[in-house]
């Protein structure tokens, strides 16, 4: 019985950050229906700058803000440089272009820092809490609440204020919302500002966990993808379901089957419920009217 | 048939791209040279394939790579495991590859858009994975010898017999491409690609084609897979894996989603970029992602369909 | 008037350095690197460029080799074979090289390996499986110690404790495979027994579940984890998260201080076999290798302001040995050098002594592996090893 609890989790820590990832996707498709495959970066650049400013000397607090505003300036002039100039081009360009941005952020990332992982202090320090037989780290659960805090505000956001509002329609159509006076670009910067700092505050979190590299955010980026798909891109509960729920399968897998074969366990499943249920498990039923 | 009608016919670019492949050696200084055609036409053909399948019926594939594990293995696990000769384990191979294409087709094609790019994108880490774990069979992740392939009793080896099979088979490869085009399977699948709705209700069976030109497309890759592993006498899971899927994806769209010739030249320069750019040492990486995604920005349809559009500027 | 005199004499100036560079570039000796600074084995290949970097300024700065000055020329095959193949060639095609050291990983190693072969241009190899060496080939040579030899050396120690049955975590990386399926079949011939085994992912974030497994497994005394990089590191915390008390050994691959950094306090009491260059500073004074590693240790470390790495060691001494052995064939004619290389004997590096033979493109044996035990947050040697 220990051990079930103990996969849990270890399922749930990394979960947490897969959902965390993913739902930085989120916000940029709601937005613009564009997939960011810039989004690992977006992580890496969180506790990669933060370990340098704070190796530079600057207090850990003021480096992770300092981190968070380098992110989001990041975010904002991938909007501006790469995708904007490319609206209207198809959705598999677009996503060429983050691919594009994701290598070169990669390529500035290995220059400007170096090729070594790093790690960071955890919030509540190193010891872990016991239960039932179980272990658990402080910081697994910090990441958990920031997932609840952000998922929270994203929702507050999008369902409870006019601006949250003008993102969805922006969605639904460009045109019409630009016809009732809503700044399409500004919206989509703001999204893609919003999901750099979501990234951004990620990457901080689960540094101390995880350690953090120049290259962290290809696999973080293809995870936290799978998992927005699997709980339905588009709504930021099913980001979290979904990293959630591939964290708990390869935890389980690995405990209970086979450790080689976790991740194709996840995978698996991920195949097996995109088939029955080609929206993901949370997404919005798309109607096309012909 | 007078040579008008002939230059008429869609035998034109098949007969461009033969000239190229015969005329390019001249230029040749080494056998460096070679070896970078060969690849360049290697990888063209699996990019023709997925060409059809993204830029012709516009299903997108993050998996495709997948495949070209499958054909390579199958002339590695063939001959050191099974004893079979090697040119019967591309054929093998090939075999594989459309089964499985059609055994993962039938239920995911059924996705749309990003799900379906999901749902490949899992399909090629799976094949990947088994590849790496199951190394009594693969040699895990270090990879496995590859027999280098012998025809009639004589051994095919060095870059530039290599360099020949290549441009043949993907002249091969290019005409078949193109003749399905024109046909009424790839008729039906501009249809498809323009409205699914719409083909349905013409009485296309929609499933149906997409699932064969997907069971092509792998095909294409398996038949490029086998050749990169004889050509290289080494083959490790990563040819497998999820960079190896974007690289195809990006040959795709750089040279022109739908345009055949687009394939060979998004292959040529996604091959010929890294060697041109080793001049910039750590710099290398971050202007390939800037060039990828400048000739994305500005040249959005792909290399070929943008300077196409130049020309007939040009010309009018 | 007087501005076209200018512009003249610069352009002659010009010319005579264009020429006189393209004159010493002809008589320079071609060094070939291959080496993952990029991608996945980039903790193997980047400190092995820049070693490579520094020191070949460092043996130009004193006058080269014969009188001639060494051309480093790098790639990054970013851990992908295909690409170091066609480096391989590119080296030998275009850039016409003398002399190759590289291949950070055994997978891009043995892709390159019939290229060399086939130019007959000896090559060593920074990478460390065995089969590299094993059957011998006429034109490669490797520097690091074998996957097989870190094995021996922890099973020997674990004999030593009357630690007997093992189990075993493994990174599913080639360094980590490799390393494991050699410590599979060395065990029953040290007397092991291998009990359970699991294994991860080398971008894993938590191993809590395959150290559960183990723990639960009946008869186990210790453990071994044969990985490099970011696993290890968050194995040996997640190991002190779940209260193992098992004796816990790490590999080779994790020699850096780095390390014992990321661990933390979890690296309490962790062994692992390294080589000398580890313990530079606590060697005593009559180990032969003491100067060597101690002067390695700070030119790396001022050079680059990182903390020396046991894959850098290696690439000084695949360079050290090329060297040393045009310096005694007093040419770079490579079959000359290649004989000079197999002739190696007492040279002392980062690694070890090596002595080489025709039946031994290595040189090194289990005494140039120290096992080290990590204590209040510092390598010690382990008496008597």
């Amino acid at each position: 019985m220990a051990e079930l609890l103990q996969f849990v989790f270890s399922g749930l820590t990394v979960g947490a950050i897969y959902a965390l990832v993913a739902l930085g996707f989120t916000l940029i498709y709601n937005a613009s229906d564009i997939i960011n495959f810039a989004q690992g970066e977006f992580v890496m650049l969180g506790g990669m700058t933060t370990v340098f400013a704070a190796l530079a000397g600057v207090p850990l607090p003021l480096a992770a803000l300092i981190a968070v505003a380098v992110t989001t300036g990041v975010g904002l002039a991938l909007h501006r440089f790469a995708i904007e100039p490319a609206r209207g081009a198809s959705p598999v360009v677009l996503i060429m272009i983050t691919i594009g941005a994701s290598v070169f952020l990669r390529g500035v990332a290995q220059i400007v820092f170096d090729k070594r992982f790093h790690s960071l202090p955890s919030l509540f320090g190193n010891d872990p809490i016991r239960f039932a037989g179980a272990a658990i780290l402080p910081q697994s659960l910090v990441v958990l609440a920031g997932v609840a805090a952000i998922v929270v505000l994203l929702w507050l956001f999008i369902e409870r204020t006019l601006l949250g509002k003008a993102v969805i329609a922006t969605a639904a159509n460009r045109l019409a919302a630009r016809l009732t006076g809503v700044n399409t670009r500004r919206i989509v910067d703001f999204s893609f500002a919003v999901s750099a700092a979501i990234g951004a505050i990620a990457g901080i979190l689960i540094t101390p966990i995880a350690l953090t590299s120049y290259d962290v955010g290809t696999l973080l980026a293809l995870k936290g993808f799978a998992a927005a798909m699997l709980g339905g891109i588009g709504s930021p509960l099913g980001a979290v379901v979904g990293g959630l729920l591939i964290g708990m399968i390869e935890a389980l897998s690995a405990g209970y089957i086979s450790s080689s074969y976790k991740d194709a366990a996840a995978f698996l499943i991920i195949l097996i419920v995109l088939v029955a249920m080609p929206q993901g498990l949370f997404g919005r039923v798309k109607v096309e009217r012909v | 048939m007078s040579v008008r009608a002939l230059l008429d016919t869609r035998l034109l670019p098949v007969l461009v791209v033969a000239a190229i492949v015969i005329v390019l050696p001249l230029f040749f200084p080494s056998a460096y040279y070679y070896r970078i055609g060969a690849l360049v036409f290697i990888f063209a053909l699996a990019v023709v394939g997925l060409n059809l399948l993204m830029g012709f019926a516009g299903q997108v594939s993050l998996g495709h790579a997948g495949f070209l594990g499958i054909g390579a293995y199958a002339v590695a696990i063939g001959p050191v495991h099974f004893g079979m000769p090697s040119w019967l384990c591309l054929f093998a191979g090939a075999v594989v590859s459309g089964a499985v294409a059609f055994a993962v087709g039938r239920p995911i094609l059924k996705l749309k858009g990003h799900y379906l790019a999901v749902a490949t994108l899992g399909f090629g880490l799976l094949v990947a994975i088994v590849l790496t774990n199951e190394a009594n069979w693969t040699g895990g992740p270090d990879g496995m010898n590859v027999p280098a392939l012998t025809l009639f009793g004589w051994r095919v080896h060095g870059s530039d017999v290599w360099y020949w099979i290549a441009g043949a088979t993907f002249v091969g490869g290019f005409l078949l491409a193109l003749n399905l085009m024109d046909s009424p399977t790839g008729r039906a699948l501009q249809a498809i690609h323009d409205s699914e709705i719409a083909a349905r209700v013409l009485g296309i069976d929609v499933a149906r084609k997409k699932l064969v030109i997907f069971i092509i497309s792998a095909v294409y890759a398996s038949v490029a897979g086998s050749f990169l592993a004889l050509f290289n006498g080494l083959i490790t899971p990563d040819a497998a894996g999820f960079l190896g899927s974007i690289e195809l994806v990006a040959m795709v769209v750089l040279g022109g989603m739908g345009s055949v010739i687009g394939s060979l030249v998004g292959a040529a320069v996604l091959v010929v970029l890294p060697q041109a750019l080793t001049v910039f040492h750590e710099y290398e990486q971050a202007l390939l992602g800037l060039i990828v995604m400048v000739f994305m920005i500005f040249l959005r349809q792909g290399i070929v369909p943008s300077a196409a559009l130049v020309l007939r500027g040009w010309r009018k | 008037m007087r501005a076209m005199q200018r512009v003249a004499a610069t352009a002659v100036i010009g010319l005579c350095a264009v020429l006189g560079a393209g004159l010493q570039a002809s008589a320079q000796i071609k060094v070939g690197a291959v080496l993952s600074v990029t991608g996945p084995a980039s903790f193997l290949g980047d400190p092995e460029k820049r070693t490579l970097e520094i020191y070949v300024d460092e043996i130009n700065a004193k006058g080269g080799v014969n009188g001639q000055k060494l051309q480093l020329i790098v790639y990054d095959d970013a851990g992908n074979a295909n690409n170091a193949r066609t480096f391989a060639t590119r080296l030998v095609e275009e850039d016409k090289i003398d002399a190759m050291v590289g291949g950070s990983t055994t997978g891009s190693t043995l892709a390159m390996m019939p290229v060399f072969e086939d130019a007959k241009i000896p090559f060593i190899s920074l990478a460390g499986a065995v089969q590299i060496i094993q059957p011998v080939r006429k034109w490669v040579f490797k520097t690091p110690h074998t996957d097989t030899m870190a094995c021996e050396k922890i099973f020997a120690d674990l004999k030593q404790r009357n630690l007997t049955t093992v189990a075993l975590i493994s990174g599913t990386d080639a360094f980590g495979k490799s390393m494991r399926d050699q410590c599979v079949a060395v065990a029953p011939k040290a007397g092991i027994k291998i009990a359970h085994e699991e294994s991860y992912g080398p971008r894993d974030s938590d191993m809590t579940p395959q150290l559960t497994n183990i723990r639960n497994a009946a008869g186990v005394q210790a453990v071994v984890n044969p990985g490099f990089g970011q696993g290890p590191a968050i194995v040996t915390r997640n190991y002190r998260q779940l209260a193992i008390k098992l004796p816990l050994y790490q590999s080779h691959g994790v020699a850096s201080k780095q390390f014992i950094e990321l661990a933390g306090p979890a690296a309490e009491g962790v062994r692992l076999p390294a080589a000398a260059l580890l313990i530079a500073d606590k060697l005593p004074a009559s180990d032969p290798q003491k100067p060597v590693v101690v002067n390695y240790t700070r030119t790396y470390q001022q050079k680059t302001g990182q903390a020396v790495s046991t894959f850098g060691g290696h690439a000084y001494d695949g360079l050290m040995i090329l060297v040393q052995a045009m310096q005694r064939a007093k040419s770079a004619d490579k079959a000359k050098v290649r004989d000079e290389i197999e002739k190696t004997k007492g040279y002392i590096g980062t690694g070890g002594i090596v002595n080489m033979s025709p039946t031994d493109h290595l040189g090194l044996d289990l005494s140039a592996f120290h096992m080290l035990e990590i204590k209040n947050g510092d390598w010690t040697l382990v008496p008597g090893t």
